[in-house]
């Protein structure tokens, strides 16, 4: 076995501590300790579904070494609770029909809560810019481009949709 | 027959019922599901096209840290298979084994080491050696076709399961075809004729889940393999040969799935898994990397197609010749149905009396040609359509006036039907449903037709055109493929709904439900959907061939039927009545009369319970005798930089007519997915190969699928039919808009830039070469 380390960071909030192999990814690191709505699609940075919010940017976790996470603060989809309530964007992306096999949905819904935290109402050549990073083959993108400008609109009408 | 107005739930956008669970990122996927200690497997791939494996020692590999398990030709049963998941007998090849001593293409089996940890079994496979002897390869149609040429299935156990033409020794797979009239006479009396070659590239389907499984001996020592996967019951029957285990030992689950749009309609993974599982009785699991889904897993098959075409100058079109050389790579499994669809979906769309249609599909040492959304007909299309372009311009008539006059309507039949099937004669049909005439004017408007001005009228760097193509598909395998479902009843007047039929992401789960529901006048939410796991639930020959809605669907609405009659009679004996005297209404029995109702949940508690016990539950089946078209007409609209040849794709609409739809919204994102699929697919997506024969852009960012910035608007418009065959009057929708994108885009650059584009994907550099090539002219 590889040599095992210590780490520790803030996930979901709360502070953790973690033994990590010095090669392994974030990605990895995640889902051996049951975070696993954090998918692995490519392990090249090119797809999106392993996306995490990292100090508030979403990055591909598979891109990241796990140790880098080290006094960061990470937020993955199981973050954003399990209550009956969803989250604002998981809402708008399930009354939208945008989400079919729903393997991407994990990471588009983390790109664009670290967008709308940014910038709770970004117009439509930001919202390209920052989702364009989340690949999804199922959508052709239409339905998802539609809940992220309504997520907008509702917050530039003080959160009516 | 139900008029949709009258209809509660189906024709109604209900939330995908998955969909919260899939948000929240719930381990839902094969690969959320592996167990910690699960054994990791990795495959070592073939470096070469085509070369017999002279000697192979795993001895050294066997012997390092963490290996549990080294599979070679050497040491698991030889026993010839088709991976491709179809009905059975398959109409294809089975030319495939486990492990074998020869390889036919850079990506081909060697040989599969299973040990603790992935980074152990990828050491293991650099200690794994083995002498090749290169043999010659096969790169393309004329190489695989010329005399002498090398032979890719040598072995003498390569076999059909049924009679249909197979010629291994001249690399031919399979082959199909038609004649109906007299093509040479239509081609005489033609005004004008046409002969021109077209050809479409290998492209992979991308779902971002790729190939995964992982399988483990439950306490009996049966075989569970949780797999995603397209073909849950054909896999079981396809790994249970393939390891010489009785079906009865195997049990397939398929949990959520990432995608699939037929790649997953083949058992790829599945023989591996199982054969580590029962040699080492530890679960084992199996991931392709990216880079190996390019490259092992299935392709859409390349195809080279060549149009000849009679037309008068009144716009009829006397003759069409359609001769197709398929490329299958270096496996079978879909090598006649995919090119038979080439022609059964796409010749009956027009009329024409004479008609010539010869396929041949072709083995080559490149990668494997599998199912994909469109099936053959996306490939066919985007001749057929492109042609139809140049023989209404040649005679001087609108291209959409001339489809107008000449598309196949209700009541007609075609020849194809027929003559066409899965390695037998199709089934005769006549058109039901068709609402084509109102797909082309709603579509015609949205883009705004009347605004086109021809080639001439262009000027400048940046010119924009628009293009049109027309389609039809299929619903369904006809008197082949069955689908089946089971419903029972709860205390609380809910339901459990078993299916074999296969969500991958499309939303069947929920649109089963629907159906469910409506047929027994209740709610989809009263239904707890489970489906495809060969244990639980009934048959269903799986995700394929645009058949879930209208087969397995009306399989599911039988069932309810069946389930109602029971509800019925017990509510009936609940309010002194006869039968013919109640109905169901809002999860109740009522009186026609109005004198009393009782609600499922009565009638549940009361036959479960209380009085004249049963379990109210029924399980019905469904073959169908047809496979109803779905039409569509798509519109693009694009600018074509005359200095580049860059393509840029400004609006996209496609008029849909698949009959009802059951929910709206799910036709618009199934139709929304192929076509933005369909539009990388003609300006991007193609695989590229070295000299070896090797993929050389094996990734998402070389391979370059579109995401959201790429995105044009895609404008979506329903059109309503109602296909009396189809459950609650539907038809299919998932494939047939991926047809569109090539031959529209096509259609839509030469309107701009006046220069035709015969080869896919239309690349900056084979536009500009077109331009140039028209600037001759």
């Amino acid at each position: 076995m590889m040599k095992m380390k210590k780490i520790s960071f803030t996930l979901n909030g709360v502070e953790k501590e973690f033994e990590i192999d010095p090669n392994e990814r974030l990605l990895a690191l995640l889902r051996r300790n049951g975070y696993k709505g954090t998918k692995y699609g490519c392990l090249e940075g090119a797809c999106g579904a392993c996306t995490v919010i990292m100090d508030g940017k979403a990055v591909a976790s598979c891109l990241v070494f796990a140790f880098q996470a080290q006094g960061r603060s990470i937020v993955t989809i199981e973050g954003l609770g399990d209550g009956p309530e969803l989250h604002e964007i998981q809402q708008a992306l399930i009354d939208e029909g945008a989400v079919q096999c729903g393997y991407c949905t994990p990471g588009m819904v983390l790109s664009a809560k670290a967008m709308f935290d940014e910038n709770p109402t970004p117009d439509e050549e930001t919202i390209k810019v920052q989702m364009d990073g989340n690949l999804c083959r199922c959508t052709g993108y239409e339905k998802i481009w539609s809940a992220m400008k309504k997520v907008s609109a509702s917050h530039r009408n003080g959160g009516k949709r | 027959m139900k008029p949709v107005e009258k209809m509660k739930v189906v024709h109604q956008s209900v939330k995908k019922i998955d969909a919260p669970a899939l948000s929240r990122g719930k381990h839902l996927f094969t690969g959320d599901l592996t167990p910690p200690h699960a054994l990791h497997i990795k495959m070592l791939w073939s470096p070469h096209a085509h070369a017999r494996i002279k000697s192979i020692d795993v001895r050294a590999a066997e012997k390092m840290p963490g290996v549990k398990c080294v599979l070679y030709h050497g040491n698991v049963p030889r026993i010839i298979h088709c991976t491709a998941g179809q009905g059975y007998p398959e109409p294809s090849p089975y030319d495939t084994v486990m492990f074998d001593k020869k390889v036919r293409y850079v990506g081909d089996r060697v040989a599969a080491v299973a040990a603790e940890t992935p980074e152990q079994a990828l050491d293991a496979l650099d200690a794994i050696k083995v002498q090749y002897e290169v043999l010659e390869p096969v790169f393309d149609y004329d190489a695989a076709l010329r005399d002498g040429a090398p032979v890719i299935h040598d072995e003498p156990d390569a076999f059909v399961p049924i009679p249909v033409p197979y010629e291994p020794k001249k690399n031919i797979v399979a082959k199909v075809g038609m004649k109906a009239g007299d093509f040479e006479k239509g081609m005489r009396e033609a005004d004008f004729t046409f002969d021109q070659t077209f050809e479409t590239p290998y492209a992979q389907h991308c779902p971002i889940e790729g190939y995964i499984s992982w399988a483990q001996l439950d306490p009996h020592g049966r075989i569970v393999i949780t797999t995603s996967t397209q073909v849950p019951f054909h896999t079981r029957r396809i790994v249970a040969r393939t390891l010489d285990v009785p079906v009865q030992k195997i049990r397939v689950i398929k949990p959520r799935i990432g995608g699939g749009f037929g790649c997953k309609q083949e058992m790829l993974l599945e023989d591996v898994v199982a054969m580590v599982a029962l040699r080492t009785r530890r679960p084992a699991f199996w991931a392709l990397t990216r880079a190996e889904v390019f490259r092992s897993g299935r392709t859409r098959h390349p195809m080279r197609l060549r149009l000849r075409y009679g037309v008068k100058k009144n716009g009829d079109i006397s003759a069409i010749g359609l001769d197709i050389i398929n490329n299958t790579g270096a496996y079978g499994g879909h090598g006649l149905t995919v090119m038979s669809c080439s022609g059964s979906k796409v010749l009956p769309l027009y009329h024409v009396e004479n008609i010539h249609f010869d396929a041949k599909s072709i083995y080559t040492n490149l990668p494997v040609g599998g199912a994909y959304r469109g099936f053959g007909a996306t490939q066919a299309y985007f001749g057929v359509e492109s042609m139809v372009d140049v023989m209404a311009e040649k005679i001087g008539m609108d291209p959409l006036r001339f489809r107008k006059r000449n598309h196949i309507v209700s009541g007609e039949s075609h020849p194809a039907f027929e003559a066409l099937g899965e390695g037998k004669p199709g089934a005769p049909m006549t058109i039901g449903s068709c609402s084509l005439d109102e797909c082309i004017d709603k579509g015609a408007r949205e883009i705004g037709w009347d605004r086109r001005t021809p080639p001439s009228a262009k000027t400048g760097r940046f010119r924009r055109g628009i293009g049109m193509s027309i389609h039809m598909q299929g619903s369904s395998v006809p008197e082949i493929d069955m689908g089946a479902a089971s419903i029972k009843m709860n205390d609380d007047g809910s339901f459990n709904l078993h299916v074999g039929a296969t969500d991958l992401g499309t939303g069947s789960d929920t649109i089963l439900a629907q159906i469910a529901a409506e047929e027994l006048a209740t709610t989809a939410d009263k239904f707890i959907v489970y489906s495809s796991d060969t244990d639980m639930t009934p048959f269903d020959k799986g995700a394929y061939a645009s058949s879930t809605t209208y087969l397995s669907g009306e399989a599911v609405r039988k069932t309810a039927a069946k389930v109602k009659e029971q509800i019925l009679k017990v509510g009936a004996e609940m309010l002194h009545k006869n039968i013919d005297e109640v109905d169901v209404d809002d999860a109740h029995v009522v009186a026609r009369d109005g004198s009393g109702k009782v609600s499922y949940q009565d009638i549940a508690l009361r036959s479960l319970y209380e009085a004249n016990q049963f379990q109210i539950a029924a399980i019905e089946s469904h073959v169908t005798h047809k496979s109803p078209p779905p039409f569509t007409a798509h519109f693009a609209e694009v600018e074509v930089d005359m200095e580049t040849g860059k393509v840029r794709v400004l609006k996209y609409v496609a008029a849909v007519d698949c009959g009802t739809a059951i929910n709206p919204q799910l036709s618009e994102g199934q139709t929304e997915g192929a076509v933005l699929n369909g539009i990388s697919y003609a300006l991007t997506e193609e695989y590229r190969f070295d000299e070896s024969g090797k993929m050389t852009n094996p990734s998402f960012s070389a391979y370059n699928i579109f995401s959201l910035r790429d995105k044009p608007e895609i404008k979506t418009i329903l059109v309503p039919s109602y296909e009396e065959t189809g459950p609650f009057g539907a038809k299919s929708v998932s494939e047939i808009s991926i047809n569109g994108p090539m031959p529209s885009i096509a259609n839509a650059i030469y309107n701009a830039a006046g220069a035709r584009v015969y080869q896919a994907p239309f690349t900056q550099e084979r536009v500009w070469r077109a331009i140039q090539e028209s600037k001759k002219k």
